[in-house]
């Protein structure tokens, strides 16, 4: 009778370690093929699984092998329907397969695609990529404990036994209480059994009852002290520490002024679906606040932002007050970190970059851990404006404000090939950075 | 289909399985195994697994139970690309080669199927792991499981102690020479260290014994005398270590200098495990041939027997025919000789000589050709050969013509093959050769030795390889893996090829230079 076992339910997966260490080793590799994928379709498609070759690089797995194109060899192969001893047959070109183990049918192991789920592209695009300066740490709305080991305990649940502990305290406590020893009650029961071995006479039946009568109080007080009493029991006790939370607020600011045109739109719409993706990903506490301005600026929610067309003038200083607003409302400053990261064409109303200026050096960068400005420029024109500081109005009155905050940031985008190393720029792991206020 | 009610004395109807089926099929098959063909196997355990836990054990090596490595995570990349392809099925079971044997049977499979699988895996491989003398020699049925799971448990404690990095180096470089891992012609000399002491005593006694002073007056020949001198020091080493030396992991996890103690556990699982796979490796044709003559035998009689319906033996015999599909040398799927069938062919050949012998098979196999007794023949056979030995004694002339087999001759240089043999009078004795030398690992695979180190001096490591039929090495490949063996043995490292019948060095490569 064979034993059955249906190893159906049991956990799947067995092979994940090794995928996750397989994944490690590739790294690179796979980040630059998924990078080089994204920048080639469209942003949005980062949100989900990827098709990528196998690596090449640090996945080879070298043993010692002959090489296929010296020496000696014969093949032999079923099937002869024409040929005879002494037959020559012309050698096929790279790549024919008639050779029975001759070149061209070892089609190579490595050369194959495979899948990359989504949360596995994601780590690996938003990879070194973080908000910086995220300091602000608040105890008062604690959501998360951590257990940690802190000593012992009389009580527990049973998979937290601590069996160290529970061994040495049983074995103090049995030599204290005198608890007899299986050797001491075996090597009377040895010389009973010799003793009886050799037959009942007179002298021996009394030593003989002696003995019985001391295994038999021996054992009783065996029964009595157990081998591992409750008393013993010790349990490893965990103690829950709170994980400090840190509150994390993005503001994103879009322009979407008939200025903008299709495609700036659809360059700002990219930018921000990356943003939200990454900080999704990444910062699974953060709150993001979408504001979107023409000639005035409103909150509206996600599916307005990205999906809704309207049109209008361009103030920019308006949605800098709607969000001061927010922040006022909603968001102390001194308990959350804030970011922002506004996308615009550089338009803006005559005398209202000043306005913004001001908006900015006097109230928000005060609150705000890092701001972030991304201009959306013409194509013909990033040649122009690629390395210099000339640029819109927007731009110029932004440029005064870069070289005064080290927490505000510039750059531009002109195509969607952009998008994603503005987007690394803008927010690679960097050395700390400072407040200046 | 009208339902077939369940006839008396059919062990199953319908295609679903349960267990209960499956044990009473597994025992009217034992029953017969035992009874027609006298099988003697281990305990059998039998796991249902999914077509998701088949592909984990695909890709970890085909155990139950593995350390943790990416490269065994990127063999499970292939093998789930091949099978998401639909280029490759995946296989119906997989047998391991432990005591109780472990059959995995796929739950997608049929009745019929885990009926005929139970009979190929579950006695014909499991009496061939039992009673082949390689097998028998060189693996512990008994002990493999508890090893692989003392060796799982030790890598990722050593991960945890020593970092994912540092261990996985080690892995990678013992994983490049695990087939130089292997002893393939003796065990690794096992002294207990009592007597060792006494072995030196007694070399030391003889020496004593043997002491002539005459021979100190010998004047000493002038023009050797310095060669000799250093000829001298090299035989001595070369004692020493146990030079020359195949088993390359061996010889590093004992000799290396740079290595840690954890570190040289690592390699020393690693070399089991290649070392518990080495017989299988020897005797694909046979392992295979031997459960597939089993399955094929076992499954006929129950058929012949009335216990499996029409309709069942349709499904057994469509999949066996799949499995021993040979296409021939010209056609496009043929990717080599299919060990199945080949093994199958020559199986039932031995049958057919024995009861029924032509003129030509009493002239070639004297001893069996017409004795009757097959089981007996084949039992001998199963428990004695490998795949070299098996073809080199048992490939007739009448199997060669079936398969119209060919020698094409390959000399690197030519802009053709020449077809050296084919199936005639003087070509069957120089196929079987041919066949049966492509099946004998230890020559179609390079042969590289430890030849030399100089543990006092700069401890440079000297690697022979021995070019036959001037066969010389994949040049990338090398360099790679004697990168690897620089890292385990921490000195320069250098292999030589030398012409194995000439003895002239082809090429030195050092570590230094790549």
């Amino acid at each position: 009778m064979p034993i059955f076992i249906d190893r159906r339910l049991n956990p799947k997966d067995k092979s994940l370690g090794n995928r996750q260490r397989f994944l490690r080793r590739a790294r690179e590799e796979l980040k630059r093929s998924i990078r080089d994928q994204i920048r080639a379709g469209r942003i949005a498609d980062v949100d989900a699984e990827h098709v990528v070759p196998m690596p090449e690089r640090g996945t080879g797995e070298p043993t010692f092998n002959d090489a296929r194109d010296t020496g000696r060899r014969r093949h032999i192969l079923p099937g002869n329907r024409q040929f005879a001893q002494g037959d020559l047959i012309p050698k096929p070109g790279q790549g024919g397969g008639k050779g029975g183990s001759s070149p061209g049918n070892t089609a190579s192991e490595d050369d194959f695609r495979f899948v990359l789920s989504r949360e596995e592209v994601l780590d690996l695009f938003f990879e070194d990529l973080e908000l910086p300066d995220l300091v602000k740490l608040n105890l008062k709305e604690i959501l998360a404990f951590k257990p940690r080991r802190a000593g012992f305990a009389a009580t527990g649940s049973p998979t937290n036994i601590n069996v160290g502990r529970t061994m040495r305290n049983s074995h103090g406590r049995r030599i204290a209480l005198r608890r007899p020893k299986q050797a001491a009650v075996d090597a009377i029961m040895q010389d009973l059994a010799s003793l009886e071995a050799a037959g009942p006479n007179a002298q021996t039946r009394e030593r003989v009852a002696a003995l019985k009568e001391e295994i038999e109080r021996l054992e009783r007080r065996r029964r009595r002290i157990a081998f591992v009493d409750p008393v013993d029991i010790r349990f490893n006790r965990f103690d829950p520490r709170p994980v400090p939370n840190a509150k994390a607020v993005m503001f994103c600011l879009m322009d979407v002024s008939g200025s903008m045109g299709e495609r700036e739109k659809d360059l700002a719409k990219r930018f921000f679906v990356l943003l939200h993706l990454f900080l999704k990903r990444r910062y699974e506490r953060t709150e993001i606040v979408f504001i979107r301005h023409t000639h005035e600026a409103q909150e509206v929610d996600e599916e307005t932002f990205f999906y809704c067309t309207q049109s209008g003038g361009t103030v920019v200083s308006t949605a800098l007050e709607e969000m001061h607003r927010v922040i006022e409302q909603r968001y102390p400053a001194s308990e959350w970190n804030i970011y922002a990261a506004q996308a615009s064409d550089g338009d803006n109303f005559a005398t209202d970059s000043e306005r913004c200026i001001a908006l900015l050096n006097r109230k928000l960068m005060r609150l705000c851990q890092y701001f972030a400005y991304v201009e959306i420029i013409d194509e013909r024109e990033s040649h122009i404006f690629g390395a210099t500081e000339n640029g819109t109005s927007l731009w110029r009155a932004y440029s005064a404000i870069e070289s005064n905050w080290p927490n505000f940031q510039m750059s531009r985008i002109a195509t969607a090939a952009d998008i994603y190393p503005v987007f690394r720029q803008l927010f690679a792991k960097q050395p700390a950075l400072r407040k200046s206020a | 289909m009208a339902r077939t009610a369940s006839k008396p004395g059919l062990l199953f109807s319908g295609s679903d399985w349960d267990f209960q089926k499956l044990s009473q099929a597994y025992e009217a098959i034992a029953a017969i195994a035992v009874e027609e063909l006298k099988l003697d196997t281990y305990p059998v355990q039998m796991e249902i697994i999914s077509s998701q836990q088949m592909l984990d054990a695909y890709s970890s090596v085909g155990m139950p139970l593995m350390y943790r490595h990416w490269s065994f995570g990127k063999h499970f990349l292939y093998q789930d690309f091949l099978y998401r392809k639909g280029g490759r099925g995946l296989a119906y079971e997989l047998v391991i080669n432990s005591n109780p044997c472990i059959v995995y049977l796929m739950e997608e499979n049929t009745m019929a199927l885990q009926a005929l699988v139970t009979a190929h895996a579950a006695l014909g491989h499991n009496h061939f792991f039992k009673n082949n003398h390689l097998f028998q020699q060189w693996t512990d049925a008994g002990g493999i499981l508890s090893y692989l799971e003392f060796a799982k448990g030790y890598i990722a404690r050593c991960e945890e102690r020593h970092g994912l990095s540092a261990v996985e180096s080690i892995l990678d470089s013992a994983h490049a020479l695990m087939e130089q891992g292997v002893f393939r012609y003796h065990r690794p000399p096992k002294l207990s260290s009592e007597r060792r002491r006494e072995g030196l005593r007694e070399r030391l006694e003889y020496e004593e014994r043997s002491y002539n002073d005459l021979w100190r007056t010998l004047p000493p020949s002038q023009d050797t005398s310095k060669s000799e001198k250093k000829d001298e020091g090299l035989t001595e080493r070369k004692k020493s270590l146990n030079l020359p030396e195949e088993n390359l992991l061996y010889f590093l996890e004992k000799n290396s200098l740079v290595l840690e103690p954890w570190q040289r556990e690592i390699i020393r699982i690693v070399r089991v495990v290649a070392q518990y796979f080495y017989p299988q490796r020897q005797t694909q044709v046979m392992n295979e041939g031997c459960a597939t003559f089993v399955h094929y035998t076992l499954m006929n009689a129950l058929f012949d027997r009335g216990q499996i319906s029409e309709g069942a033996m349709l499904e057994v015999l469509r999949n066996h025919s799949n499995v021993i599909f040979q296409p021939a040398f010209d056609d496009p799927r043929f990717s080599g000789i299919n060990p199945y069938a080949l093994g199958l062919d020559m199986m039932q050949d031995i049958q057919r000589i024995s009861i029924e012998p032509t003129a030509e098979d009493r002239d070639w196999f004297p001893d069996i050709a017409g004795r009757g007794d097959w089981r007996d023949v084949l039992l001998d056979a199963w428990a004695n050969h490998r795949d070299e030995s098996f073809v080199r004694q048992h490939l007739s002339p009448a199997l060669i013509r079936k398969w119209r087999m060919f020698v094409l001759a390959d000399q690197a240089d030519d802009s053709h093959y020449e077809v050296a043999s084919i199936h005639n009078e003087r070509g069957y004795q120089k196929i079987r050769a041919a066949l049966a030398q492509s099946y004998d690992i230890g020559a179609s695979r390079p042969d590289i030795q430890v030849v030399d180190v100089d543990l006092l001096g700069n401890r440079h490591l000297r690697l022979q390889h021995k070019v036959k039929e001037g066969v010389l090495l994949d040049n990338g490949s090398r360099d790679a893996t004697l990168r690897h063996i620089r890292s385990l043995w921490g000195y320069e490292v250098s292999l030589a090829s030398v012409d194995a019948e000439t003895g002239a060095t082809l090429n030195e490569r050092s570590s230094n230079d790549c």
